[in-house]
């Protein structure tokens, strides 16, 4: 918005977020008025599988190999945060020399990290 | 008149009512402002719809011609009313919620999943100066904007409380966690060589000479690619809603307009995916050369990208869980790390 400073400049993203549940309100809102609402089964609301009855819950705890995933993913993800700023002034930055072999010092450790979590066959499916 | 003209218009009209309805002009800038967002806005949503019908149009014709049949052909000329038909079948199917769903996590995972759709039109560069909002992380905020259909699809594989979309949602936070980290490396090469996140300054980097061109480039563009599909869930890398293992993956308890939701969400993704490989890789509105610009380059090069897409997915035979794991951090992650270093080493010598 013009004329509210930097709040403005970023109230669009706001804005988006409204556009955004307006479309999904809007889509639930049109079908719930142009839809059919006959009353319902007990049989036609059984979860889908494939005609078979469900067995047991489906809420259980979940295999262990995810987790060690979504670690692996934690760090990661948070390095990629540390070398966009980095990338973002690399260019501009008065030593190069000195940013790029921070950064190299700083990748060789994940990368030893990447390593061990190979070696110890954490990176397998199995 | 283009768009821009019209959009013009409009805002000069709003404040000249404004004012001659004797507002101040604070009101008057507030109004404007919120002519502005209105034009934008309907503009996206618009745009929105009309694209992802055009694409389930475009991809039962791709996928027709690939197996040597026509595809649709009876609804309009060459069947390009078909998309609309389906809509209005959507929108008038009744709305089945099996009994033991989670109400509340099932019911709010379309919506969540098609606000980060339409939040990433935020910073489309349609042409130079025609972005909504030219934001100066644009693209951290799209990367980290996409992440969040992840929690989507995990609630609706979560409270679908079914089997095959509790593993289909598993499998698809396991798969997009994985290859967001090289989407990401693959992208730090550009963003060291244009000293810049915003969209327009990395578009305006490559008028001359787009980061294709090279050798960094291409390798760069194809582990782009290569994550971008995994991101978005298509074949090859489809085992979330793999149809002969899963039925339809975290989406096969939803029926009618929730349904429909998540269609248009994974095809607004894939434009998404497409629009950041054309304006990082493929200079965006610019011909390469400094051949000229013009918004007509810009969806040309989208839609190129998602017939490459489409492409891969009537091409390609699905991967199994653990090649699809192990390509993403043993072959795409140390790449992209080495293409990082080499450019690093490459500027360096060379600044």
């Amino acid at each position: 918005m013009p004329g509210f400073g930097e709040a403005g400049y970023y109230s669009y993203i706001g804005i988006f977020i409204l556009f955004g549940l307006l479309m999904g309100f809007g889509a639930y809102i049109t079908s719930w008025i142009l839809r059919p609402k006959p009353t319902q089964s007990d049989l036609k609301l059984e979860p889908y599988e494939c005609g078979e009855q469900t067995q047991g819950p489906t809420w259980i705890q979940f295999n262990a190999r995810y987790y060690v995933w979504a670690l692996i993913f934690v760090i990661f993800d948070v390095e990629t945060l540390f070398v966009l700023p980095w990338a973002l002034v690399y260019k501009t930055f008065p030593d190069i020399g000195l940013a790029f072999t921070e950064m190299a010092i700083f990748l060789l450790i994940l990368v030893v990290g990447l390593l061990y979590a190979w070696k110890k066959d954490v990176l397998k499916w199995t | 008149m283009s768009l821009l003209e019209l959009t013009d218009k409009l805002i000069q009209w709003v404040s000249e009512m404004a004012r001659t309805q004797g507002y101040s002009p604070e009101w008057a800038g507030f109004f404007t402002a919120i002519a502005i967002m209105l034009a934008v806005g309907g503009f996206v949503l618009g745009f929105i719809s009309v694209v992802a019908m055009l694409l389930i149009w475009m991809e039962r014709k791709v996928s027709g011609h690939m197996q040597s049949r026509i595809g649709p052909n009876r609804v309009g000329p060459f069947g390009l009313f078909q998309s609309i038909a389906d809509a209005v079948k959507l929108l008038l199917k009744e709305d089945i919620a099996p009994k033991m769903v989670d109400k509340p996590v099932w019911w709010l995972a379309p919506i969540i999943i098609v606000v980060p759709a339409v939040l990433s039109f935020l910073c489309f560069p349609f042409h130079k100066g025609w972005i909504p909002l030219d934001l100066n992380l644009g693209l951290l905020f799209i990367m980290a904007i996409g992440s969040v259909s992840v929690i989507a699809i995990f609630m609706a594989g979560y409270g679908s409380n079914n089997k095959y979309s509790l593993i289909g949602g598993m499998r698809t936070v396991a798969q997009i966690i994985s290859y967001e980290v090289p989407a990401i490396l693959a992208i730090v090469p550009v963003v060291m060589l244009a000293g810049s996140l915003s969209f327009g300054q990395i578009i305006e980097a490559q008028s001359f000479r787009w980061n294709l061109f090279s050798l960094w480039g291409i390798v760069s563009f194809i582990i782009y690619v290569i994550s971008g599909t995994a991101e978005i869930n298509r074949t090859p890398f489809d085992i979330p809603e793999a149809e002969s293992e899963l039925v339809a993956g975290y989406h096969t308890e939803y029926s009618g307009m929730k349904f429909a939701l998540f269609f248009v969400a994974e095809y607004t993704n894939m434009v998404i995916v497409s629009m950041i490989a054309s304006a990082v890789f493929l200079g965006g509105y610019y011909l390469p050369f400094g051949l000229g610009a013009s918004p007509v380059w810009m969806l040309l090069k989208v839609f190129a990208m998602i017939f490459l897409l489409m492409w891969f997915r009537w091409t390609f035979p699905r991967l199994r869980v653990d090649q699809m794991m192990i390509f993403g951090w043993k072959v795409l992650l140390p790449i992209s790390f080495a293409n990082i270093a080499w450019v690093g080493i490459w500027m360096a010598l060379k600044l």
